[in-house]
């Protein structure tokens, strides 16, 4: 991707994990509609108007949770559908998507795989759109040709992770956090079981993993009803029927705090420390989001941030945040600084996360959050890209049709208690697991 | 725009085209402000964006980064809002906010819900003449932005390759510095240089307003008239205007630094729409950027990543709504069994062949459909469309043109390309650079007694 740095520079890095949201006003917050097809498939709609455009995204319990051993292939299936389907090679779907300006992406995360698509609604277009995006979802090749390149080409990326002390720091946060849980491995997987996939493992994944009671569809754009639900008996129509996946077992829980440090030659050293933290249904969800929103997880205004850049100068960024997944996802701060005051802008956060554990938030941050997430809440809202996101995660993590309706009213409802209760109870900072990937130089034993 | 997006060029495309387009109002305000409202009624929020004529390209040798630095201490407080309220203050209204400096410009935003626009307006008209720059505030936020060059460049092997290119690209173009600044400079900057560029620069009539969203025009205008319509403006120093001279031959560098994967960049000396003589010219190249690399049936997907394998992946980008002259650049990695001289070859065929055979008219036709929907999907986003409204204006080519991108890329004709490529993509006007990868040392994992995470405590 050509994304070149000298382009521009911001005033501070916008993470890509929004976990917060909220309601303004009823008149902004659509209707999500819910249904499934004659032939049992889930689907979830929001009409929208104004533009002749329909996002259209497919969510699989297929991510590299349900890898196995087999660490990659998740990812590998998603990212080699459109390699070759039915009658169609890997050309022929580019060329027939291209020329009608529609956009196909897939991929995966460690709770699922998805497959998504965006077009025109001219019924021409849309038409030959739904043909394609059902071949490629029902019907892909995998064959050994396309298998060996995309292949091949995920090794490399594999390969590049190590050139990044971030993402070395990031693979071995979750390592330490997960151990032996299947979140524990990279999405992408690594080397050694990568180079061992054969096409035809992919074939066999893909055909227990992409059925419909595997699935749930979610549409937002400028359709009618009852063009959505003869949409969705299209896309539905050729996967297998199939069951949910079982349930994952929850991760083991942590024993005592850790720290890592791995020599490499960058000028800042990357942070990342952490717990478990957030299940997608979890009952403390929201006095956890809200408190960690005061926390590290609102930008300039957060208390880490404060504490290490504004006061201290010591990190262009320094967060915390709450990946909230169908078993506890990981709760992290992570920072970088230049090596020799690596050490100094950790302790800074750490320090700051416990006497926001010990004490809790004021009334004053309190209210200044709950402004923040209410007030704001229309910007997660305003765009049908930004529409599909919300509600996909609705239908996969199982939330109720009304979260987006009821969550300012959650958020309203928190009080300081509630954080400090909720945060005593789940976030224990002396059980971090504490990774540090640069030229820093490993604390004399027995620490400070 | 100075955004250089995969795929390129095609991910930068307009909005206001036909009759039934979102109309663009337009005023200015006799301190010389100008106001571009934009109505978008489809969901109650609105973005308000204040564009400054002033980048890293206004910049001269030793004070690199110094617009950047400035944006920085943008957040440093007034005698009204001291520093930290700024952003207080958005968010207690719900508010998202960031900054971002380029070569060509410097920009501020929020996103609001429509009726907190005051709010954007008011803290905008307030630091646009009344920043106060405290020594203590400097101190630290110069230890930030060089926490942030380390971040962004100095730690990634792909953004140092880019640097070291430009500056061998470019002889006398001031687009051959990096806009955070070269490290010494931005060492040596002083909160004087900083509050100097800002007294010399941030004035009404060296600023654009563009809001975009769930707003009246007149709504707009009036609240604007009352928040800056009382800031004095200034009298500007002429804009650099220096066009790089004529590159006289092939250009080549290698860095070698510790890394996993080489890389290639190769740019290509072209004008942008705003420096050409022949605007049909700079069309045709953004449709050659398309032919390339514009989607998975394209070139470069086709037949590098796909058909012989030679690419793990591929890049072009360029950069239409730039001020100055630009490069039309590509960039690629080999894949796992080609070396980077395969790499280039082969790349440099694929220009060779754009520049000796016309496309064919599938290939026109799908670029064309591609600008067609990309036209309706960017209207979904009120931010895109205030991005591009506000880097047009900014860079001297007025917002209208934005109006014309999708008639012009449908008037560009096989013909064109060819005749572009024969004049622009050649050899004369190449830079070649390569990543050519020392190795890195593996690092073993070495666990600490307890001792951050607070055992010590216990």
């Amino acid at each position: 991707m050509f994304a070149s740095p000298r382009v521009k520079t911001m005033r501070f890095l916008i993470l890509g994990i929004f976990l917060l949201a909220g309601v303004s006003s009823a008149e902004a917050v659509p209707e999500i509609q819910n249904w499934s097809t004659p032939s049992g498939g889930r689907v979830l709609f929001v009409p929208t108007e104004g533009l002749p455009m329909l996002d259209l995204r497919m969510v699989f319990d297929a991510g590299s949770a349900r890898d196995g051993r087999e660490f990659g292939i998740g990812a590998l299936t998603a990212g080699m559908l459109d390699s070759g389907a039915g009658a169609l090679d890997a050309d022929t779907i580019a060329e027939r998507l291209d020329a009608i300006g529609a956009i196909l992406s897939s991929g995966a995360t460690r709770d699922s795989a998805h497959v998504a698509l965006r077009t025109l609604t001219d019924p021409p277009k849309l038409k030959e759109a739904l043909e394609v995006f059902e071949t490629v979802i029902s019907q892909p090749r995998f064959e050994t040709k396309d298998f060996e390149r995309e292949k091949n080409r995920v090794l490399l990326g594999i390969q590049q992770k190590g050139e990044d002390p971030g993402e070395i720091s990031e693979m071995a946060f979750m390592k330490a956090l997960y151990g032996e849980h299947p979140y524990a491995h990279p999405v992408e997987g690594v080397k050694e079981t990568v180079e061992k996939l054969k096409a035809s493992d992919l074939a066999r994944f893909h055909k227990e993993a992409y059925t419909r009671g595997n699935a749930i569809l979610v549409m937002v754009g400028q359709v009618t009803r009852p063009e959505a639900e003869a949409i969705a008996v299209q896309v539905y129509a050729r996967l297998p029927e199939g069951a949910p996946k079982p349930a994952l077992e929850d991760p083991a829980p942590l024993s005592g705090s850790e720290t890592v440090t791995t020599a490499f030659p960058s000028e800042q050293t990357h942070v990342y420390s952490g717990v478990l933290g957030l299940k997608a249904n979890d009952p403390d969800y929201f006095a956890l989001v809200v408190g960690n929103h005061i926390l590290g997880g609102s930008g300039l205004v957060s208390r880490i941030m404060e504490e290490v850049r504004e006061k201290k100068g010591l990190a262009y960024s320094a967060f915390s945040y709450f990946l909230p997944m169908r078993v506890q996802g990981p709760y992290q701060i992570g920072l970088q600084s230049k090596n020799a005051s690596a050490r100094e802008a950790t302790e800074i956060a750490v320090r700051t996360l416990r006497e926001f554990v010990d004490k809790g938030p004021t009334d004053k941050e309190l209210d200044a959050a709950k402004k923040n997430i209410i007030g704001g809440y229309v910007l997660r809202l305003d765009s049908n890209a930004k529409l599909i996101g919300e509600v996909a995660a609705i239908g996969f993590l199982g939330r109720p049709l009304d979260w987006l309706n009821r969550y300012t009213a959650k958020v309203e409802a928190v009080t300081r208690d509630d954080i400090q209760r909720a945060f005593k109870a789940r976030i224990d900072p002396d059980r971090l697991k504490t990774i540090m990937v640069g030229g820093i130089k490993p604390a004399a034993n027995g620490g400070q | 725009m100075r955004v250089l997006c995969l795929g390129a060029a095609l991910m930068a495309l307009p909005m206001a085209v036909a009759a039934s387009e979102p109309k663009v109002f337009e005023t200015r305000l006799d301190n010389g402000l100008k106001i571009l409202v934009q109505e978008d009624h489809r969901a109650p929020v609105v973005v308000s964006q204040v564009w400054y004529k002033v980048g890293a390209s206004s910049e001269y040798a030793g004070v690199t980064g110094v617009s950047h630095m400035l944006e920085h201490m943008m957040f440093k407080g007034t005698a009204r809002h001291p520093a930290g309220e700024f952003s207080r203050i958005v968010a207690a209204n719900g508010g998202r906010e960031n900054a971002f400096t380029s070569q060509d410009y410097t920009t501020y935003f929020q996103m609001l819900e429509r009726s907190k626009l005051p709010v954007s307006l008011e803290l905008e008209a307030d630091r646009m003449r009344n920043v106060r720059f405290i020594e203590a505030e400097y101190a630290k936020e110069h230890q930030v932005v060089l926490e942030e060059r380390r971040l962004r460049t100095d730690d990634q092997p792909h953004a140092k390759l880019q640097e070291h290119f430009d500056a061998v690209a470019y002889t006398n173009s001031p687009y051959r510095n990096p806009v955070i600044g070269w490290p010494d400079d931005i060492t040596n900057l002083s909160l004087d240089h900083v509050k100097k560029w800002y007294q010399l620069w941030y004035a009404p009539n060296n600023a654009t307003l563009v809001v975009v969203g769930d707003v009246r025009p007149d709504d707009v205008v009036r609240e604007a008239r009352k928040q800056f319509g009382g800031l004095k403006p200034s009298v500007l120093p002429p804009p650099r205007v220096e066009q790089e001279v004529e590159q006289l031959g092939i250009r080549r560098l290698t860095v070698r630094l510790p890394a996993k994967l080489p890389h290639l960049l190769m740019g290509f000396k072209v004008p942008s729409l705003k420096t050409v003589q022949d605007e049909k010219e700079a069309y045709a190249l953004e449709v050659a950027a398309g032919i390339l690399d514009g989607g998975n049936s394209a070139r470069f997907s086709k037949n590098l990543v796909r058909g012989q394998q030679i690419a793990a992946s591929t890049g072009v980008g360029y950069e239409l709504y730039a001020r100055l002259q630009t490069l039309f650049m590509i960039e690629g990695t080999p894949s796992q069994a080609q070396t980077v001289d395969g790499l280039e070859a082969a790349l440099m065929n694929q220009v060779k062949r754009l520049r000796e055979e016309p496309v064919t008219e599938e290939e026109l036709q799908r670029v064309k459909a591609q600008v067609l929907a990309n036209h309706v999907y960017q209207l979904d986003s009120a931010f895109f469309q205030a991005m591009q409204l506000g880097t047009a204006e900014t860079v001297g080519l007025g917002w209208k043109k934005i109006g014309e991108y999708e008639a012009r890329i449908n008037e560009v004709t096989a013909a064109d390309i060819l005749a572009a490529a024969k004049k622009y993509l050649i050899e004369d006007r190449l830079t070649v650079a390569r990543l050519d990868p020392l190795p890195l040392p593996e690092g073993a994992a070495a666990p600490e007694a307890p001792a951050i995470g607070g055992g010590h405590v216990r």
